[in-house]
C-alpha cells in the first residue's frame, strides 16, 4: 500500500533540509527521518527503517530545565498526534548514553486534502542551554 | 482493449512541419472496450476525437487528470457536449476550496469560452474524484493524487484485457533521489503503476534540461524509464512531449536512450494518432 501523497511529499522536503524532522503515521509510528535526525536518534534511518511508536518512544528520557521528567501527553509530538494541533516546547532530551543536550521541538499535524489527517512533523531544533 | 493517442505534447498545441510525426496536439487519449469509450484528458487533442465512431455512443466518460490548460483547452469543442441524446461523465480532482464544476467554469464562461456550462445541452453528470476506486462499464479504474501543481490524479484502468495506466503530468523525482529508491510505497503514482501493461507517462525533459526545470511538474525521460522499472511496467510511451522538442530531436533522444538504458521495459516515444491494442 502506497503513502498519501502528502506524506511521500513531507518525506522529500525533509530528505532536503538540514535540520533534523521526524514524520511519523497518525497514532505515532515513525515512517521517517532526516540525516540530520539521525544524529539526534543515535541510529540511521536506512538501518531501522520505519519504527514502532513504543520502540523509538522509549529512546530519549524527556525533562524540564530543573531536571523533572516529562510525562509524555506533555510531549509537543504527542500532543500534535491527540489533539490534531500545532505544539512546541524547549526542554531536555537524554539518550540511554546519558548525553543529553537541549532542544526545542516544533511539532505540526498533516492534514491532507479532504481535511484527512495523516500523521504529524516534529522538527527538532538544538537551543542555547 | 484499443488505446489511441490523440494529443500527446506538453503544455501547448505545436503543430507545425517539424512535429508532425511525433504530434503536436495536447493530452488526450481515447480507450475503447466492449463499446465503452473513456477519454482521457481533453486537451486539443480531442479535436481528433470528433470523428471518431465512438463519439456516437450515448454515454462516453472523460476522465481529467486536472485542470491545467493543457488538459481541458479542447473540451468546450468536443462535438458530443453538445448533443442532447448524449449521456456525459466528466471526472476530474475538486479543489481545496472549489469543487469539479466550479473550476470547469472557469474555462466555461466568457472571456475564455463563450459557452457557458449551463448552455451544453448533452446531459452532464460531474464526477469529483481524489483517491478513488471506481466502475465505468468493463472498466475497473483507480484515480490517485500525484506529484504535479494543483490536484492532480493519475489513473489505472483495468479491464480483462490488461492494465492500462496513465499518468501524463507527474514529477516523482522532485526531492527523491530515484537511484536509491529502496522502498516503492515512498513513489508517487506507485499503486496506479504497479505491474502495468502499458503505461503512457510524463516525460518532458532530457535528464540535462530537468536539472533547470526541477518543481515544474514534469518528469526526464530518464526518470519516466526508472519509474517503469521501479513499478514493474511491461511496456512505457513517454508522453508530454516538450513544445520545443522537434520531431528531429525526439528521434535523436530516443536512439539515445536506447543505446543507453538496458532495461526490462519496453519504452518508446508516444505518437499522436498511434493505437495501441492490449
Amino acid at each position: 500500500m502506497a503513502y498519501p501523497i502528502e506524506l511521500i511529499l513531507s518525506r522529500q522536503l525533509a530528505e532536503c533540509l538540514d535540520m533534523p524532522v521526524f514524520l511519523t503515521d497518525t497514532v505515532g509510528n515513525l515512517l521517517f527521518y532526516n540525516e540530520a535526525a539521525e544524529d539526534i536518534l543515535d541510529k540511521r534511518f536506512e538501518d531501522t527503517g520505519e519504527m514502532d511508536v513504543n520502540e523509538w518512544g522509549t529512546v530519549f528520557k524527556n525533562k524540564d530545565d530543573a531536571g523533572n521528567p516529562i510525562p509524555p501527553e506533555d510531549l509537543p509530538l504527542v500532543k500534535t498526534l491527540m489533539n490534531r494541533l500545532p505544539y512546541h516546547k524547549t526542554f531536555w532530551i537524554e539518550s540511554f548514553q546519558g548525553t543529553a543536550q537541549r532542544i526545542s521541538v516544533t511539532s505540526y499535524p498533516i492534514i491532507g486534502r479532504g481535511a484527512t489527517f495523516l500523521g504529524a512533523i516534529a522538527v527538532f531544533w538544538r537551543s542555547p542551554e | 482493449m484499443n488505446i489511441t493517442l490523440w494529443g500527446v505534447r506538453g503544455s501547448i498545441p505545436t503543430t507545425n512541419p517539424n512535429t508532425k510525426q511525433y504530434g503536436g496536439n495536447t493530452s488526450c487519449v481515447e480507450v475503447v472496450a466492449d463499446g465503452w469509450l473513456l477519454v482521457l484528458d481533453a486537451g486539443s487533442g480531442i479535436q481528433g476525437l470528433n470523428s471518431s465512431a465512438n463519439v456516437k455512443n450515448s454515454r462516453i466518460d472523460i476522465l481529467l487528470t486536472h485542470l491545467h490548460m493543457d488538459h481541458i483547452q479542447g473540451l468546450g469543442f468536443f462535438g458530443p457536449l453538445f448533443n442532447p441524446s448524449t449521456e456525459i461523465h466528466i471526472w476530474g480532482p475538486a479543489g481545496n476550496s472549489q469543487s469539479l464544476r466550479a473550476r470547469l467554469g472557469r474555462y466555461f464562461s466568457p472571456p475564455l469560452f463563450p459557452v457557458y456550462f449551463r448552455n451544453l445541452t448533452c446531459k452532464l453528470i460531474l464526477h469529483e474524484i481524489e483517491k478513488s476506486n471506481f466502475n465505468i462499464g468493463p472498466f475497473e479504474i483507480q484515480s490517485d493524487y500525484v506529484i504535479h501543481p494543483g490536484p492532480t490524479v493519475g489513473f489505472r484502468i483495468q479491464h480483462q484485457r490488461g492494465i492500462f495506466t496513465y499518468i501524463p503530468d507527474h514529477e516523482f523525482a522532485l526531492g527523491c533521489n530515484v537511484n536509491n529508491v529502496k522502498d516503492v510505497r515512498w513513489l508517487s503514482g506507485n499503486e496506479l503503476a504497479a505491474g502495468a501493461d502499458l503505461m503512457v507517462h510524463d516525460a518532458q525533459y532530457t535528464s540535462e534540461e530537468y536539472q533547470s526545470k526541477q518543481g515544474w511538474g514534469h518528469s526526464s525521460m530518464e526518470d519516466a524509464i526508472q519509474f517503469a522499472e521501479l513499478n514493474e511496467v511491461r511496456q512505457l510511451l513517454l508522453s508530454h512531449h516538450d513544445p520545443l522538442h522537434s520531431d528531429e530531436q525526439l528521434r535523436s533522444i530516443q536512439n539515445k536512450l536506447k543505446e543507453k538504458h538496458e532495461t526490462t521495459v519496453a519504452f518508446d516515444m508516444a505518437v499522436e494518432g498511434s493505437t495501441i491494442e492490449l
